[in-house]
């Protein structure tokens, strides 16, 4: 199961380092991380999503989130009501036969053409998992040349 | 001031009365204000010792030891020394130098990442990059050390960082807004721990190395006599209650009593105060006390419900807790048929061992006991010494019993030794060695002699690397891969370095040796001759429930 957690940290060198340790330390993948600093400088927000099928196990990591030093609050949003992003950059192939046809799929979506050049187009989008997932399946027929993504942001 | 000032000025401030430590490169400007401080400097002959002497002056003392290296070796050398007391929960500072700020991350000669090395095994690290920074980040470090689930805290400070001058601004208050410990239970939870203590029928406490820590004995004893329950300790947790009470049932887990271990297993009620259902202590987990419901007093929230489902987790400091507990509870319980039942097994399988034929090692640590009156402090290496000490030593007081517990350390009892003589010079300090251990930090008895720290090593030589070699013998069919041991000559050794030496082979000389060595005013190995292939024994093996003991009358 993917859990998503907010850790709030203080903002310095090394913290991520040991927030990243305790997960690699119990041979867990983070299948997403998003951090930037808040309204307080000296503060950071990270987003986490990590893969655990051991509910045990990452009740544990939670704890010893919450034992770090530099950890102010850790909150787990899996059971809770939360609103949650991810933006991509989708390289997709925009030559002139599929162009409409790409330009017509945009628009059912959620996405927006940012750039293009030749028949190359840069796709962007912002959504929640589901939508992002959607988008990139549709996408698929054009032949994904390279995808960038921020990974989860969440706020409750 | 200059970074080393403050640094020193610093540690006085924390109360510092002694470092343990080695100067090298990019500590120099500390060691040039160390030859001016009143600070204590034991000069080490291995920076390991120097981890492991801190670490055994914090366990015998409560205080938070100090130790000092220099950058690159010197540094990685405290490595296991900070992983050892990170395992146990000691309060400790550990101060490394670095090499010069603008050249970290260059290869620079003796640099390595001690910042990223350590921060798995340590509490909290700090790399100061700014000496304005360094009283806070000392101030901070030994907060830290010595507060909530205590443990090692390092500071790595580059040689020009020691150099910069700067005003010295000591800060009065610590403000961290990421760590504030629990220390007292929830009075809901303790009203519900009291209710079930008062229903329980086979309760038993289950004692761990946070009382110890937590200064709880006298409340632990209190707890116990008033709800008449039998005790079990941890290795960690031995001294906590008296040995010698009746209520006590020793030590439990893999080489504990066989009485502990079918008393935890039978329990309706186990309340755990400051320990952590360690795989040592388990056993099994499946198979673990599985009709008793489970209070847990413990500081440490992550050490709560972390192998073992809890009924009744209570985060706090173990006095405290125990404090409130006491004001809640009323009734004595009625637990005297749980004791004919615990007696019968006491009857029926107590520790034991075959005497004769050469010198049992059982036979001289019960010879230790009596010759000090369980008086002294007791460190072991890590093995079959360890385990025979935990077994056959009658530990009354806290802080008496200094041994690596999480880590299994070994080489650790011997320099523990000398910080535990540093911290309580009136005590006798004796360390219970093997002869494979003691020859793994043995270059500490110069820092002894040199320093007239006088501890009393009784190694039991059996040639073997012996607990090595009792799994051989019991699971891996006798076959000895590698734990043979050719040995040096352990009195001469010592006479080389200026102690004293006294070989033991026979079983009548054992206390005239025992008594001989107390009498002499000088670091003492005692080279006890002991049966080659004597086993610890009740023994569980690994994996197995704790009430599937093998050997002994278990």
């Amino acid at each position: 199961m993917r859990h998503t957690i907010a850790v709030l940290v203080d903002n310095k060198f090394g913290v991520l380092a040991r927030v990243a340790g305790l997960f690699s330390a119990r041979g867990y993948n983070i299948a997403s991380l998003a951090v930037s600093e808040t309204l307080d400088p000296a503060v950071s927000y990270m987003t986490i999503v990590v893969e655990a099928e051991d509910e045990r196990v990452l009740e544990q990591v939670k704890k010893q989130l919450n034992k770090l030093i530099d950890v102010i609050t850790v909150t787990d949003f899996t059971k809770k009501e939360h609103v949650e992003r991810e933006l991509i950059l989708v390289k997709v192939s925009y030559s002139t036969k599929e162009k409409a046809k790409l330009e017509s799929l945009i628009s059912k979506h959620i996405a927006k053409i940012v750039y293009h050049k030749g028949d190359t187009a840069i796709v962007e989008a912002v959504g929640d998992q589901h939508q992002i997932k959607q988008l990139l399946d549709a996408l698929e027929q054009f032949g994904i040349k390279e995808l960038a993504r921020t990974g989860r942001i969440a706020i409750a | 001031m200059t970074g080393a000032q403050i640094l020193l000025e610093s540690l006085k401030r924390e109360g510092v009365d002694v470092i343990f430590g080695y100067p090298g490169g990019q500590v120099l400007p500390i060691f040039d204000k160390i030859y001016d401080s009143d600070i204590r400097f034991i000069l080490v002959r291995h920076e390991q010792g120097a981890a492991h002497a801190a670490d055994g002056y914090s366990r015998a003392t409560g205080k938070v030891g100090v130790c000092l290296a220099t950058s690159g070796p010197g540094a990685t050398n405290l490595v296991t020394g900070i992983a050892n007391a990170y395992m146990d929960s000691i309060p400790m500072v550990a101060i490394t130098g670095q090499v010069k700020s603008f050249l970290i991350g260059n290869d620079a000669f003796q640099e390595a990442d001690v910042t990223g090395i350590t921060r798995p095994i340590t509490k909290h690290n700090y790399l100061v990059k700014d000496v304005k920074e360094l009283a806070r980040i000392v101030r901070e470090a030994f907060y830290i050390a010595s507060t909530g689930r205590p443990g090692p805290v390092l500071i790595d400070i580059p040689s020009d960082v020691q150099m910069h001058d700067t005003e010295f601004i000591w800060p009065e208050e610590v403000v961290m807004r990421g760590y504030k410990p629990t220390i007292f239970g929830h009075p809901g939870q303790i009203k519900k721990a009291a209710k079930l203590i008062s229903e329980a029928k086979k309760p038993i406490i289950y004692a761990g190395g946070g009382i110890i820590t937590s200064a709880a004995h006298q409340e632990l004893k209190e707890l116990a006599e008033k709800i008449k329950a039998p005790v079990v300790m941890t290795m960690m947790g031995l001294g906590a209650f008296p040995g010698t009470h009746e209520l006590s049932l020793g030590m439990l887990g893999m080489h504990g009593t066989a009485y502990a271990n079918h008393a935890i297993m039978n329990a309706d009620l186990i309340i755990a105060v400051g320990a952590r259902f360690d795989d040592r202590v388990t056993g099994r987990l499946d198979a673990f006390a599985r009709n008793a419901k489970v209070i847990h007093i413990d500081i440490d929230p992550a050490s709560i419900s972390k192998n073992v489902n809890v009924d009744i987790p209570i985060v706090g400091d173990a006095k405290n807790v125990l404090g409130q507990l006491l004001q809640e509870i009323s009734a004595p319980s009625d637990t005297e048929e749980w004791f004919k039942t615990i007696n019968a097994w006491r009857k029926k399988h107590p520790l034991t061992y075959k005497d004769g034929g050469k010198i049992k090692p059982q036979y001289v640590i019960e010879q230790l006991y009596e010759a000090t009156k369980g008086d002294a402090i007791i460190t072991t290496e890590v093995g079959q010494n360890q385990m025979w000490a935990c077994q056959w030593y009658k530990y009354k007081d806290p802080r008496s019993f200094i041994s690596s517990g999480g880590l299994g350390t070994m080489g650790f009892g011997l320099p523990a030794a000398m910080g535990a003589k540093v911290g309580c010079p009136d005590k006798t300090v004796i360390d219970i060695a093997g002869d494979g251990s003691i020859q793994m930090n043995i270059q500490e008895v110069m820092t002894c002699i040199a320093n007239k720290i006088n501890v009393k090593v009784a190694i039991l030589n059996n040639g073997y690397l012996g607990m090595v070699r009792q799994w051989q013998e019991l699971f891996y069919k006798h076959r000895y891969s590698q734990t043979t041991l050719h040995n040096p000559d352990f009195v001469k050794l010592a006479e080389s370095y200026g102690a004293t030496g006294i070989r033991v082979t026979r079983k009548e000389d054992v206390r005239a040796a025992i008594d001989k060595a107390l009498a002499i005013d000088n670091t003492v190995f005692i080279d006890f001759h002991i049966e080659p292939e004597e086993n610890v024994f009740p023994m569980v093996p690994a994996g197995e429930a704790i009430d599937k003991m093998i050997g002994g009358l278990a």
